[in-house]
């Protein structure tokens, strides 16, 4: 069986800074791993080479075992990618948004998957409404209807409860939750919520400097480093390397 | 008040692209009105029919200058509204995001021109369409040159960011005054004449006067700019494709929306 995502000996050097050096991991099928580090540890540079907006310098982002640099519009149908730093068009309405994503993945039966987004992310009320004229929880949750869209066999999350609310957090993480289950899809999230990644990840990789510096299940990195939770394994760990 | 005097001052001095791009308009406006009164001083009897020439000659520009800023405004609403991460994580080809961005340009295009052509022949008793059929080919030239100077601009956008923002809006004037709209090319000074030589735009509007004038049609001129435009559309697409390479290398895309 081919795994949905698998990293090799992975690098990106910017001129002369290494941003992310030779780091491997795998995402099985059905599995959420976490990806944990301070702000410029390599994390979202690690998501651009799998979204194949970076062109890695060294090393293979391999999708069902085929390499993104080689076939990255065709691998590109099987991933999708939610983040608080990008945005939808501000001026259409959700309903348009979704329309147009829909068609760049060309989404068969596209109403009636947009329906049953509206219907699970709760977008009814607003699915007529201008995007940019949403409040940031509901624009969230337009966001992770465009990132499912295609339903993606491997789907990458940037902190996606970043800024809301705690009910919309949990609504967002509850939906995750089930949503890949029913689906099975391989999710790679990277957030600096610990609760977060201790409800939802069966493994999770902690990166300092481009490197991977520990990784395993949040149970077994808190018993080994003899904390009490991912909050101060967190903490333990970028502090050391400080 | 000296607050905010300071928060501008602050952006201003530490910006050399700012502190050009307030140098640049109004020399470029004297460069362009400076060949033009030359033109005028010289040759105050050279056309018959000067507000029917000034007027097609400035709807010919403008649908240069539309079809390049719809193409670079459809790349900017996208850094704008920070969705340029979502554009290219979309299984979507270069070759498509170039057509799409063709047809969409034209159709901004002809939204901004049909009515500035009509309002024309009441108010000024000007009518465009007296250039017959060689009009549409005059069209399509200036058409195809706009899309390639939206190329090269949208290949800078997306190798430098939306620094480069700024060379969207200027880089049309810098052609304005070499493109010889509203006077022929001898007016230029030896130099710039080499320079607008070059570019298809002096033999499209040599060309408009030539019909307007003399009635006639030299298609000679015609080859002459379709021809440059080959040329310059091939380095564009060449250029859009080498910035995207040059992009994901430095990692452009990935921070463009933040």
């Amino acid at each position: 069986m081919t795994i949905p995502l698998e990293i090799i000996n992975l690098s990106k050097t910017y001129n002369t800074k290494e941003a992310v050096r030779n780091i491997s991991f795998k995402v099985n099928e059905n599995e959420i791993i976490g990806i944990l580090g301070p702000n410029g540890c390599g994390k979202t540079t690690t998501i651009g080479m799998i979204l194949g907006l970076l062109k890695p310098t060294k090393g293979k982002v391999l999708i069902d075992g085929i390499e993104i640099e080689k076939q990255r519009v065709e691998l590109l149908n099987k991933l999708n990618f939610i983040s608080p730093y990008i945005e939808l068009p501000k001026k259409l309405t959700v309903k348009q948004n979704l329309e147009v994503y829909g068609r760049l993945y060309d989404v068969k039966e596209l109403a009636i998957k947009i329906d049953y987004l509206s219907e699970k992310l709760r977008l009814n009320e607003f699915i007529n409404k201008i995007t940019g004229e949403l409040s940031s929880g509901q624009k969230n949750r337009v966001s992770l209807a465009k990132s499912i869209i295609n339903d993606p066999s491997v789907l990458l999350l940037d902190e996606p409860t970043a800024s809301l609310d705690p009910e919309t957090g949990d609504f967002v993480r509850s939906f995750l939750e089930e949503y890949q289950k029913e689906r099975k899809t391989s999710i790679l999230l990277a957030s600096h919520n610990m609760a977060e990644v201790e409800r939802l990840c069966s493994s999770v990789l902690m990166m300092n400097k481009g490197s991977i510096i520990d990784q395993g299940t949040p149970g077994e990195l808190i018993k080994k480093h003899g904390r009490r939770n991912m909050e101060e394994v967190f903490l333990k760990l970028t502090r050391d390397l400080i | 008040m000296y607050g905010l005097f300071l928060r501008h001052f602050y952006l201003i001095k530490s910006s050399l692209p700012r502190v050009l791009d307030l140098i640049y308009w109004p020399t470029i406006q004297i460069i362009l009105w400076g060949f033009i009164s030359k033109f005028f001083s010289i040759y105050s009897d050279y056309y018959n029919n000067t507000l029917g020439i000034i007027l097609t000659c400035a709807i010919l520009y403008d649908i240069l200058f539309r079809s390049s800023i719809s193409f670079n405004m459809l790349f900017l609403e996208e850094i704008w509204s920070r969705n340029f991460t979502n554009l290219f994580i979309a299984p979507l080809k270069l070759k498509e995001i170039i057509i799409s961005l063709i047809f969409t340009a034209l159709i901004r295009t002809l939204i901004g021109l049909v009515p500035a052509i009509i309002l024309t022949s009441p108010l000024f008793g000007v009518s465009i369409l007296k250039l017959g059929f060689p009009l549409f080919i005059l069209f399509l030239s200036l058409y195809i040159f706009g899309i390639t100077l939206g190329l090269f601009v949208s290949s800078g956008l997306m190798r430098y960011g939306p620094s480069f923002e700024n060379i969207a809006w200027s880089s049309l004037f810098l052609l304005a005054p070499l493109g010889c709209i509203y006077y022929p090319i001898e007016i230029l000074p030896e130099f710039f004449q080499v320079i607008a030589k070059g570019l298809p735009l002096v033999y499209i509007f040599d060309e408009t006067r030539n019909i307007l004038i003399n009635g006639l049609v030299d298609y000679e001129n015609i080859k002459q700019a379709y021809l440059l435009n080959l040329v310059y559309l091939i380095f564009g697409i060449g250029l859009f494709y080498l910035s995207f390479l040059r992009a994901r290398i430095k990692g452009t895309l990935i921070n463009m929306g933040e």
